[in-house]
């Protein structure tokens, strides 16, 4: 009996879907169905059995990752919520940090907060920094406001006291107090939630989990139920932001772990891909429809952080978002990606994106009454496109609309032809995502030197070696399967959960007994957690404190040993972070004192045993040579050749042939630019690298 | 073809100077992510920038606060006079906190550094940042002359080649409360410059560049001729504009002429109060720097802040006056009169574009210095308790003004870039408890447009023991005004908890069991508040941010006791 494991991974327009069994890989595409996303689901599922040849019962483990969840936030959408907090803080998720995200634009919207004022009810009661009650909670006032709730037909409800994350007494004791009396109604403590300093992320966390939470579970039942009913009846797990899987009942007790699992799928999909090439530096390079998606890995690690925003109100501005604070795989988005839209501004200077033409109209080529130019338009006419061939032949590309489009916008405001305005609006896209790669190197202390770029998404191997020319990156590796890359990611994803508390101390004052209290009771947490869905595989777990001089603004992760610490080890922890802190900023500051904020503990599944790379040596593989040749105008010289185009599908392993040239398959095209030379490697992925000089 | 190649050129200029901006956003990202003084890497008080060799600014970080706009652009053409270019070597740099030289305090470091391309000097990499010590009174009014604010530190080598100059940071170590604190930020002010610097040289071996010389004119000439038309666009006049400041002591009078020209826009200050006995003076570069950020939010806001972008823009500002400060006046606390001066120059431009401007703002930042322990409660106190040493300050905001087309925001910092700490963080690093910080109802102006709503905060130490607040508020006897019939923001409160008012600005003491109100303005309101949309006073009624007594007597609405909009009331009342 085949064991086979799917994975679903529902996004804005499509559900991809993937299924693996004896070595053999099916994937699918189907449309998702907003109102009701299991329809979609099911649908897809159904497909893909028939298109594998299994049966239901065929399946042993199902993975989910789903958008909703942040859909829900965005579209606000989610359940009628109120917040209970601490008085004379009721204006704390509205308040924010009190600034702009744009400094000279005199007409900005601020993000509107999840729950309205007249729902955030102030609750008598006060903690210090320790945990030591100031003003002992008023539990009357607590059960005076269930009248109010209940007339105001609240769905669900946050608490979020200050300091709770130190003493969770007084937000236990209102949960107590509010199940007793609303015995139906969901209640997120920020204790649980995101037990972490800094009460406006940590409120605005709980709240985003309060409102999505009767949603997310009541989708995630009826999924189970339909599965049931087809007689699926694997287990199912969900993708969490962070990289790990979680299970159902974990996932509907804090569905806000669950945003942003798609791209995290993605990001584990390229760390597979680098662990089986051997790849130990790799700048993941994920370019779709309206965003591209840039993430660092390395040791086969994606870089991981504990904060995100979610719902940016101001063209992905940083800051114009809620503010999560939760384990998540870092990445920066990005207003770039096919359908991103080119324009002149008033100095003649070409922007393109974040606006979107979207999968409706589209871009102009589309030939769907988009009228505006589209980084898609763009490439076609730099003859970087097959019409014909695009998107598998499911649409005809209009060339003639796409040089219209790019005279009008672009071209008559700076006197360009549409060619050289394609090629104006390609380099500028390529030089806006090369810029914030370059800044998100430096947030994160990292360089590109020796790194491979791994390009995905459909949009990733069209800029890929321009991009990586750019960073100063040699290799680019554009793996199969590129389309439902995210999907493919959740296969690979280990169980695990990651717990992160607060617990400051100065080093100079360590208490290890306090430290290694809280670092057990963490691994408890987290090893409940895996348990439910690991069935007795082995775990490894890995722990880490989050430090900075005393005074700092930000905190750099020093790996902790995974044991009981000892006296010993403080000498071991400090010297750990001086070598971090060299990493990032060079030089350590001499006479400085060290403060530890948090501490996270991951408990995961270990991975499965990866197929590396076989060592082939010469192998000899035929001549190939291009099916045609197409006019391209190179983006670098401005010139136009007769570049090779090949076949994707019909290359051999060990295949190998020298840019300029374009690889075509129907998800993608791969541009293998001059100065560019690309082979076939064993696992059928194409290795692209740049002659040196 | 040669067609082709003049396209690609283009092409190629505007890559570069895309990439000249996201050189010195990278360059402000890591003082951010190194910056050791709170006021940088909470707060982001800091900017970053390129320029050439005559001193002119190419580009600014996006990442910064606006009112080391102008300063930071002038200082580096006095750096140059002082170190002409061609004396510059590798791994220099160079560092100024002189008010007048730099960016109008002492607590603003500035950092100036040459970039080399083949052994040729090609550009300077600048960067300012507020540092939170460098000795003397400490933040605050209270100096006579600028000599008791701190160290002053004239334009000096503080890396020769690569090396420190060790007398240099000596003299910075002996003469901070914060000696760690301070030489971090100075390595890292020259550490981001460098990282800058390397990613120049990196831009101009990609692109062939010998020179930046064609570039900067290609900025040059693209941004003159954009902000010149933006400026044909605001109809010609002359227009007069006063707004008043607390002030230290009696309150301070800010007046301006401004004249919309062909070529630009002239200010002229004229009728503006004389100079103050305490901190509340403002440089000159100061001045200008945030009567232009006003300027250009309105005129011109899309585009970049480089040398010819802001040259259109040209202040006169007569010697004598508070906002032309000179050497050795006190001047510590200039911002709090300089954050006023955008809603001046606002003032003015409501005259010609009434659809572009806001009302005013509760503007100046309250950002109390709090200060407890031995040094304020040390002497005199026999056996009573004494609250653990500290010194912090903290960020907050009021309300901004009314827009035309939308509310103004709560409690947000304007014109000022910086953000608040969390209050969980403050408690952590100071035995203080901050018992109240939410919105204050009533406080947003009313009007078609409401003004952001202003702020109330409760401050005491743990066990309500003596402490101190070196105050410096303003907008308390002078409310930020509304416009087109818009009412005004509420002002300012500064109390003790047990009810005596205190001065805004100056040293007091909250004693034992007491403690420090402040009540944050709010923005004033922009049109007529009768014909505000209902729902919208309703909704604001019901969220408790406008009593329904006000909602009847400001906007003519009539709100039931449980938030619900009586409409026949209303059209009643309204007529």
């Amino acid at each position: 009996m085949p064991s086979a494991r799917l994975a679903v991974d529902i996004g804005g327009t499509f559900t991809d879907l993937a299924v693996e069994h004896d070595g053999r890989r099916t994937t699918l595409k189907v449309l998702t169905t907003p109102a009701a996303p299991e329809q979609g689901v099911m649908t897809g599922v159904r497909s893909i059995l028939q298109a594998a040849g299994l049966q239901p019962a065929d399946i042993s483990l199902m993975i989910h990752g789903t958008t909703l969840a942040t859909n829900a936030v965005i579209e606000r959408k989610g359940a009628r919520t109120a917040l209970l907090t601490t008085e004379g803080f009721r204006d704390v998720i509205a308040m924010g940090n009190e600034s702009r995200y744009d400094q000279y634009d005199l007409n900005i919207t601020l993000p509107e907060p999840l729950v309205p004022r007249h729902l955030r009810l102030p609750v008598p009661e006060r903690l210090d920094n320790t945990g030591k009650v100031l003003r002992p909670l008023d539990a009357e006032a607590v059960r005076a406001l269930i009248p109010l709730l209940q007339r105001e037909q609240v769905e669900s409800i946050a608490v979020g006291l200050l300091h709770a994350f130190v003493n969770p007494a007084h937000e236990r004791q209102v949960r107590t107090i509010l199940e007793q009396a609303l015995p139906d109604l969901a209640v997120s403590i920020s204790s649980e939630v995101s037990p972490e300093m800094r009460e406006w992320e940590r409120f605005s966390t709980t709240v985003a989990n309060a409102y999505v939470q009767p949603m997310m579970a009541r989708y995630l039942r009826r999924l189970e139920a339909e599965l049931h009913s087809l007689g699926l009846a694997a287990p199912l797990f969900l993708m969490m932001s962070g990289g790990g899987l979680t299970t159902i009942e974990t996932a509907c007790r804090f569905p806000i772990r669950l945003v942003e699992s798609g791209p995290a799928g993605g990001a584990i999909f390229s760390a597979h891909v680098a662990r089986q090439c051997g790849l130990e530096n790799v700048l993941s390079f994920d370019m779709g429809g309206t965003t591209a998606k840039i993430c660092l890995i390395d040791d086969y690690k994606p870089q991981t952080a504990r904060t995100f925003e979610v719902a940016r109100v101001g063209r992905f501005r940083k800051g114009s978002g809620l503010p999560l604070r939760i384990p998540v795989i870092e990445m920066v988005e990005i207003g770039a990606g096919g359908g991103s839209l080119a324009h002149v501004d008033a100095m003649g200077r070409i922007g393109v994106g974040p606006e979107s033409a979207g999968a409706d109209p589209g871009p102009a080529c589309y030939g769907r009454g988009g009228t505006h130019p589209a980084v898609t338009d763009a490439n076609l006419t730099l003859g970087r496109y097959d019409p014909a061939r695009f998107a598998g032949g499911s649409i005809a590309l209009d060339v003639d609309a796409a040089h219209g489009a790019l005279v009008a916008d672009v071209g008559s405001k700076l006197a360009l032809t549409a060619e050289m305005a394609a090629l104006a609006v390609v380099e500028m896209v390529d030089e806006n995502m090369s810029n914030a790669a370059r800044v998100h190197a430096i947030e994160s202390g990292k360089t590109y030197e020796g790194r491979t770029l791994i390009a995905f998404g459909g949009g990733g191997p069209v800029h890929g070696c321009r991009v990586a020319e750019k960073v100063g990156i040699g290799r680019v590796l554009v793996p199969s399967g590129a389309g439902v890359g995210s999907a493919i990611g959740f296969l690979r994803a280990p169980v695990g959960y990651e717990v992160v508390r607060s617990l400051y101390q100065r080093f100079s004052s360590f208490d290890v007994d306090a430290v290694n209290g809280l670092l057990d009771a963490m691994r408890l947490e987290a090893m409940a957690a895996v348990e439910q869905g690991s069935f007795g595989a082995p775990v490894t777990e890995t722990r880490t404190a989050y430090m900075r001089y005393v005074g700092q603004g930000h905190e750099i992760p020093v790996p902790l040993p995974a044991r009981t610490l000892t006296a010993d080890d403080v000498a071991l922890i400090r010297a750990r972070y001086d070598e971090e802190y060299a990493r990032f900023y060079d030089r350590p500051v001499p006479g400085s004192d060290v403060e530890i904020m948090s501490y996270a503990v991951v408990v995961t599944t270990v991975a499965e045993p990866v197929e590396t790379l076989p060592d082939a040596g010469e192998v000899f593989a035929p001549a190939v040579h291009p099916v045609r040749t197409q006019r391209v105008r190179d983006t670098v010289s401005g010139e136009v050749s007769d570049w090779g185009i090949y076949d994707r599908a019909s290359l051999p392993v060990g295949a190998r042939l020298a840019g300029p040239a374009i690889v075509a398959e129907d998800e993608t095209s791969t541009l293998v630019g001059p100065g560019w030379r690309a082979v076939v490697n064993g696992f059928g992925y194409l290795e692209l690298t740049r002659d040196a000089g | 073809m040669s067609h082709e190649t003049n396209a690609l050129a283009q092409i190629h200029r505007q890559i570069m100077w895309n990439r000249l901006i996201a050189v010195v956003e990278e360059q402000a990202q890591i003082m951010i992510r190194t910056a050791f003084s709170t006021t940088v890497r909470e707060a982001g008080d800091l900017s970053a920038g390129i320029f050439d060799l005559h001193g002119r600014m190419m580009a600014q970080a996006v990442t910064g606060t606006p009112g080391h706009v102008n300063s930071m652009a002038e200082s580096v053409g006095h750096f140059l006079k002082k170190f002409p270019a061609a004396t510059m070597r590798p791994g220099d740099h160079y560092i100024t906190n002189d008010p007048w030289l730099g960016t109008g305090h002492l607590h603003d470091l500035t950092v100036v550094t040459p970039a080399f391309h083949k052994g040729h000097i090609v550009g300077l990499f600048a960067n300012t940042a507020h540092v939170i010590d460098v000795g003397g009174l400490g933040m605050g009014p209270e100096g006579r002359s600028v000599y008791e604010e701190g160290m002053y530190i004239p334009i000096v080598k503080c890396f020769d080649q690569g090396k420190p100059n060790e007398t240099f940071f000596d003299f910075m170590r002996a003469g901070s409360r914060l000696p760690v604190e301070l030489e971090g930020d100075i390595y890292s002010l020259c550490a981001c410059n460098d990282a800058g610097a390397k990613r120049l040289v990196e831009m101009m071996d990609e692109f062939e560049m010998e020179s930046l010389d064609p570039l900067a004119q290609f900025i040059f000439d693209s941004s003159l001729r954009a902000t010149l038309a933006e400026i044909a666009r605001i109809p010609r006049g002359v227009f007069r504009n006063e707004i008043y400041s607390d002030g230290y002591d009696e309150p301070v009078r800010l007046a301006a002429e401004m004249t919309i020209l062909d070529d630009g826009i002239e200010v002229d200050f004229a009728g503006t109060s004389g100079l103050a006995p305490r901190g509340i003076n403002v440089p000159p570069a100061y001045t200008r720097a945030y009567s232009c950020f006003g300027l250009k939010c309105v005129v011109a806001p899309e585009i970049p802040n480089n040398w010819a972008s802001l040259s259109p823009f040209r202040m006169k500002i007569p010697e004598g006056c508070i906002l032309n400060a000179p050497h050795p006046y006190p001047v510590s606390v200039r911002h709090v009169i300089g954050h006023l001066l955008p809603d001046l120059m606002m003032g003015c431009l409501h005259q010609t574009v009434p659809e572009r401007v806001t009302a005013e703002g509760a503007s100046s930042l309250w950002n109390p210095p709090l200060r407890g322990g031995s040094s304020v409660s040390g002497q005199g106190r026999g056996n009573k308790p004494v609250v653990g040493d500290f010194e912090i300050i903290t960020f907050n905001s009021g309300g901004t003004g009314a827009r035309p087309t939308s509310d103004g925001l709560n409690a947000t910092a304007f014109p000022s870039g910086v953000r608040t700490m969390p209050v969980e963080a403050t408690e952590n690093v100071a035995p203080v408890i901050l018992w109240r910080k939410e919105l204050k109802p009533d406080s947003g102006g009313a009007g078609r447009t409401r003004g952001g709503a202003g702020q109330i905060m409760e401050i005491a130490t743990k066990g309500d023991l003596e402490f101190a607040v070196n105050a410096t508020f303003d907008r308390v006897a002078h409310p930020p005004k509304g416009r087109e019939g818009g009412l005004e923001g509420s002002g300012g409160v500064v109390t003790l908890k047990s009810g005596p008012a205190l001065r805004t600005k100056g040293f007091q003491i909250i004693p034992d069991g007491d403690r420090l109100i402040l009540e944050l303005p709010g923005g004033g309101g922009m049109g007529d508040p009768t014909t505000r949309d209902p729902a919208l006073v309703a909704r604001d009624v019901r969220d408790g941010l406008v009593s329904a007594a006000n909602a009847r007597a400001h906007y003519k609405v009539v709100v039931t006791a449980d938030g619900v909009l009586d409409q026949a009331a209303t059209a009643a009342l309204r007529g």
